[in-house]
């Protein structure tokens, strides 16, 4: 209970330092909309969305893109690539005014830090996420309101995993080198699980032929993901953090 | 320890000799009816890919007895580990690309196994640029890097099964008829003592390297 008290205070910190220069929110949504706009560019043309070749697999070949694959992977491309600009900052901001040392002789338990960080961060992906949504519907002509409660399970299963993470790592990489580069370059590889199961689950609502069953298999295998990487990294993270 | 020093150089002189005789057993060994000569690459990629999972898993392990209990020789067999995934990761990459281009008329598939595998490289080509780069303390950042990798193996090889699959099955070594069996064992106890005087080796080295550093130390002391 204490510990939960102690995450608490430590995400409403955040959060009301957030509040103050909506520095974060600002930016990362910013970004997550520039995310969009490029790959637009990439996969429209004649001022329609592309379809590569056939629907179903061929054999030996690359898998064709599909319009709602296309829309699928450029809402997980911009969450991805938000979530890391935001935890990269999120953590900057507490080195640049040195408090991290000060976070870490709260006399709490480590993992409460790490939980309260994650809290945070949470927050902050989903209002981003809030706002992505409806942009991909408009430029992407996506079905976003087909299935409402699953496409939201799959964004909260997926950016819980992925902020689990990247919260961790963010955490660890404060002290490195090169912590800018070394984010992404540690971050995309373990998680791309997440990523995998959000696009294919997402894909299947959005698809010719809604498969809501195959949706909701990729649901509980991001919720499987989670249960197993919170618990290793809130094991971790105490070791970790410390000096 | 001593004990270990005294082993490299049999395990190495053992090693090389069984990787001399390998080439002769694979030569004699029958050539498969349906994919002909190509087929022979098996005798090295699988063994390699064999020593990649391996040497993830010691690292894994190693790696998660770092950063409970700080033991400097786990983070060497970690390191050690680590380097290791990326030399057998990076033949498997290479001897798997040149067998599909004959087998499957393509070099890449985005299949279950080569895609795991892929990742599992990267991953732990991660790991070897944040210790590099990482600066101090990247020790304890790479272990956790290590103990994440090494969980996260099943739930890419779960995750791409459900996406697509392509990859020969593992039930073709269980079935092999004998005179192709026995080439192929005899490849994957050769990379297996190979592996295990590398490891030793390596571990060694990083030894040597701690015990300078603390001479260099106590002299400027």
């Amino acid at each position: 209970m204490n510990v939960l008290r102690a995450a608490w205070w430590i995400a409403r910190k955040d959060l009301i330092v957030e509040a103050r220069s909506r520095e974060l929110a600002y930016t990362t949504l910013f970004f997550a909309v520039s995310c969009v706009l490029v790959f637009a560019f990439a996969y429209i043309q004649d001022g329609r969305s592309l379809d590569f070749g056939p629907a179903e697999p061929v054999a030996n070949s690359v898998m064709p893109i599909s319009v709602t694959d296309a829309a699928a992977g450029i809402l997980w491309v911009a969450v991805a690539f938000s979530g890391t600009l935001a935890l990269g900052r999120a953590f900057e901001r507490e080195r640049q005014s040195e408090t991290l040392r000060a976070l870490l002789l709260a006399p709490t338990e480590r993992a409460a830090i790490y939980i309260g960080k994650l809290a945070s961060m949470l927050v902050l992906m989903f209002g981003v996420e809030l706002v992505l949504v409806p942009i991909i519907g408009l430029f992407f002509d996506a079905p976003v309101g087909r299935a409402p409660l699953l496409l939201a399970g799959l964004l909260v299963a997926g950016t819980v995993g992925f902020a689990a993470v990247g919260t961790l790592f963010a955490a660890m990489l404060i002290r490195a080198q090169s912590r800018d580069v070394l984010l992404p370059v540690l971050l995309y590889p373990i998680t791309v699980p997440v990523i995998i199961a959000g696009v294919r689950g997402t894909a299947a609502i959005f698809g010719a032929e809604p498969n809501l069953e195959a949706a909701t298999a990729w649901m509980s295998m991001l919720v499987f993901f989670d249960a197993v990487f919170v618990t290793l990294a809130l094991w971790t993270f105490a070791p970790v953090m410390s000096e | 320890m001593r004990v270990l020093d005294r082993l490299v150089p049999f395990l190495l002189v053992i090693a090389a000799l069984m990787l001399f005789r390998a080439p002769f057993l694979v030569e004699a060994a029958p050539i498969e009816s349906v994919m002909g000569v190509v087929q022979k690459i098996f005798y090295y990629h699988v063994p390699s890919a064999a020593m990649t999972f391996l040497a993830a898993f010691v690292c894994g392990i190693a790696s998660a007895m770092f950063l409970f209990r700080r033991s400097a020789l786990a983070d060497q067999i970690a390191l050690s580990a680590a380097e290791l995934v990326v030399v057998f990761g990076m033949i498997v990459l290479v001897t798997g690309p040149l067998w599909a281009r004959k087998a499957w008329g393509v070099w890449w598939v985005w299949d279950v196994r080569l895609t795991t595998m892929l990742i599992l490289w990267m991953i732990f080509v991660a790991y070897l640029m944040l210790r590099r780069f990482g600066g101090p303390g990247s020790d304890v950042l790479a272990a956790a890097v290590g103990v994440f990798g090494t969980a996260l193996v099943p739930f890419v090889y779960v995750s791409v099964r459900f996406w697509r699959t392509q990859h020969p099955n593992n039930t073709v070594v269980s079935t092999l008829p004998p005179d192709m069996a026995w080439p192929f064992r005899w490849a994957m106890a050769s990379f297996l003592v190979f592996f295990i005087a590398l490891l030793i080796t390596r571990i060694r080295l990083e030894q040597n390297r701690a015990s300078l550093e603390a001479a260099h130390l106590a002299l400027e002391d």
